[in-house]
């Protein structure tokens, strides 16, 4: 184990790259990148990268680096991609073909606002976008986190009980340009840890094709699966969590994080570095004798509910911090784990850092001022107006 | 396996015994796609083949699962994303030392239009694919609308009056990125198409072939005609068969006789072409063009033969 001084970016490309000399012996590694703001120097860095066994294809848009991560996985390689915002969007069709095609990319997203009008700093609302299409979806709160993550990505993409695509998320900027001391593992550990890639179904001899036609039973059935599979996945999880720890001696944080939140009264839930600066916050009011605890969705694809639930019981306010909005009803965190709390508990859904604001601890200490004297919930309020 | 057949040139104990393309698939009768995947059955032999093909008839065609017309492994792509998708899976194949050839069975709009710019980028990378285009010169699948492979004056379902625009010049276009092979194919010409199939098959490099696909339904024709329309097109002179090395050499393989007899037929049989009233003297000027420029590319003034 080595520390070293790297950005997010820099280190989900190194954990990638790590994944990818660790299947040197297996079918090796071929990855399609494309640049783009804020994720450019996860895709630069693994350029820079000497991978035995490995190609990096510099395509000429996002849609084809998928492409080149389909016809890898379909071949039975280990694979991996980076982009942000727009780019997501131009390849949003074929992450929901490698998902429907049952193919283990591991994707690295930097958060940042859909444009036009043009904005490059963070905001959920993109990597949102593709919930519904048997993605896995991470959201990942500092640089340590976000490289084990990626390690644990590919071992978790490519579990034959699984065999979906992973999303990785991380802020743009916030955490893609954010460096900081992060344990590097040697490529020993890392090899023992990532079995080699072995895709079932890869063209290989035998005649038969991926992605033909199918009837609406049969689609209806493989969706079915692809839910039930996706669903294993908590389970599968807490099972590689295990693996994680015994391999690398540092543990990965668990679906859903929550801090001080057992005997609180009230809660803050949000994803990805807005949970680390609730954490502080709810420090600091305890400090000053309020019952606040936080609960962070690390991961939201599968929605663990259960877990959620479990942590919403007894809460008497809840605050759902969301930064992106579904135009039309709300913050999609809110609206997805509402419906999990108590009947009783006043849960309000608060806006906050769209577009890429900052989301600071007096931001979060002026929301709960706002919520605790609530005795109902209203319409989801944006930060700015509180 | 049938007689041999072609002048003892296929159906011989060399060729691949599984079909490529099995029996009771979906195609109309008559399609040019059909042939095309029975003459690189021939070609293939015993290389082993890897197909990737996006949306297109042909992934119609590929069956419903589970069952799989194509006797191969095959992936099917979205439809921009064949190039794509078939450089990653070209690339493992090269990192594991596999002699796969990688085969790219895209239709006109997958390649003219939606597809150009992965497939630009292919090529630009060079990357070790054959990119086979049956051309129909329309988006059959989805009913008949025009693509940039359609030529001037064709009726289709979204030119009802007649494309107004020129076809794409493809070839010129491929022949630009410098590839080592590029070649315009004529079902009608089995020996030329044996041929080039081989030389793309066995070529490294982005090879591209240019394949005129008859298709009955969309060109509102008789099926059991295809081929003959295809002949009457390259007699003509409006569908030229050569081939580009390193997108410098070009070699002219058919001589057309530039007969408007030719022309005309090629016109009358194809209902597409009745509304605009299209004769030989509307597209003779622009066929002129096309073979003086082609004569300077491959330095061959006169003739050399006629096998038309």
């Amino acid at each position: 184990m080595t520390v070293e001084l790297l950005s997010a970016n820099h280190g989900a490309a190194l954990a990638a790259t790590l994944a990818a000399r660790a299947n040197r012996k297996g079918r090796g590694f071929c990855s399609g990148v494309y640049p783009i703001t804020p994720s450019t120097e996860c895709m630069e860095y693994l350029c820079q990268q000497t991978i035995e066994k490995g190609r990096v294809i510099r395509v000429e848009s996002e849609h084809s680096a998928m492409g080149v991560c389909i016809g890898t996985a379909a071949a039975g390689a280990r694979t991996f991609t980076a982009t942000s915002s727009n780019g997501l969007a131009y390849m949003f069709e074929n992450c929901i073909a490698a998902a429907s095609l049952r193919l283990p990319v591991v994707l690295a997203v930097a958060n940042r606002t859909m444009g036009p009008p043009w904005n490059i700093w963070a905001d959920h609302s993109d990597a949102l976008t593709l919930r519904d299409h048997g993605l896995i979806q991470f959201y990942c709160a500092d640089n340590q986190e976000l490289f084990d993550t990626v390690l644990c990505a590919f071992r978790l993409a490519e579990d034959r009980r699984v065999l979906m695509p992973v999303m990785v998320n991380m802020e743009g900027f916030i955490l893609s340009h954010t460096v900081a001391q992060t344990d590097i593992p040697h490529q020993a550990q890392v090899d023992d840890f990532l079995p080699l890639t072995d895709i079932p179904h890869r063209l290989d001899d035998v005649p038969h094709t991926l992605g033909q036609i199918e009837v609406p039973h049969q689609t209806e059935m493989h969706r079915w699966q692809h839910h039930n599979a996706m669903l294993d996945v908590l389970q599968i999880y807490a099972e590689i969590q295990k693996e994680f720890e015994a391999a690398f001696g540092r543990r990965l944080p668990d679906a859903v994080v929550a801090y001080r939140a057992e005997d609180a009264e009230t809660l803050i839930v949000s994803m990805g570095t807005i949970g680390s600066t609730a954490e502080r916050v709810v420090d600091k009011l305890r400090a000053e004798g309020q019952r606040v605890g936080a609960l962070r969705v690390r991961l939201f694809r599968p929605l663990p509910t259960e877990a959620i639930r479990a942590h919403f019981v007894g809460k008497k306010h809840i605050a759902a911090i969301d930064r992106n909005i579904g135009i039309g009803l709300g913050g999609v965190l809110w609206s997805e784990t509402r419906c999990l709390a108590d009947p009783a508990t006043v849960m309000q859904d608060y806006l906050a850092g769209l577009g890429g604001g900052d989301v600071r601890p007096e931001h979060l200490v002026k929301m709960l001022a706002d919520l605790v004297p609530r005795r109902s919930a209203g319409a989801p309020a944006i930060m700015e107006a509180v | 396996m049938n007689e041999p057949a072609l002048g003892g040139m296929v159906g011989t104990p060399l060729d691949r015994c599984e079909p490529l393309f099995r029996k009771g698939n979906t195609n109309c009768g008559g399609c040019g796609m059909s042939i095309t995947l029975q003459m690189l059955r021939h070609a293939v032999g015993e290389r082993r083949v890897q197909l990737i093909i996006p949306a297109a008839c042909a992934a119609v065609a590929g069956g419903t699962f589970p069952q799989a017309t194509f006797g191969v492994p095959t992936l099917m792509t979205t439809f921009a994303s064949a190039s794509a998708a078939a450089s990653g899976a070209a690339s493992v194949a090269a990192l594991n030392g596999e002699d796969v050839r990688v085969i790219v069975l895209a239709g006109d709009g997958g390649t003219f239009d939606i597809g150009f710019a992965s497939l630009s980028a292919a090529a630009e990378r060079n990357e070790d694919i054959l990119y086979i285009c049956y051309d129909n010169e329309i988006y059959g699948n989805t009913g008949g609308q025009r693509s940039s492979a359609t030529p001037a004056g064709a009726v289709t379902t979204n030119t009802p009056d007649g494309k107004a625009e020129q076809k794409k010049d493809i070839l010129a276009v491929m022949a630009a990125h410098r590839i080592p092979y590029a070649a315009s194919i004529s079902l009608a010409h089995a020996e030329d198409t044996h041929r080039k199939m081989r030389t793309a098959l066995d070529q490294k490099g982005f090879r591209f072939l240019h394949v005129l696909s008859p298709c009955p339904t969309g060109w509102k024709s008789e099926p059991a005609l295809g081929l003959e329309l295809v002949r009457l097109a390259v007699r003509s002179g409006l569908f030229p068969v050569y081939e580009i090395f390193d997108g410098k050499r070009h070699v002219v393989n058919i001589e057309p006789d530039f007969t408007d007899e030719a022309l005309n037929m090629y016109l009358s049989l194809q209902r597409r072409f009745q509304k605009s009233g299209l004769s030989a003297s509307d597209l003779r000027p622009a066929i002129d063009r096309y073979w003086q420029n082609l004569r300077a590319l491959s330095g061959r003034i006169v003739p050399a033969r006629r096998d038309a």
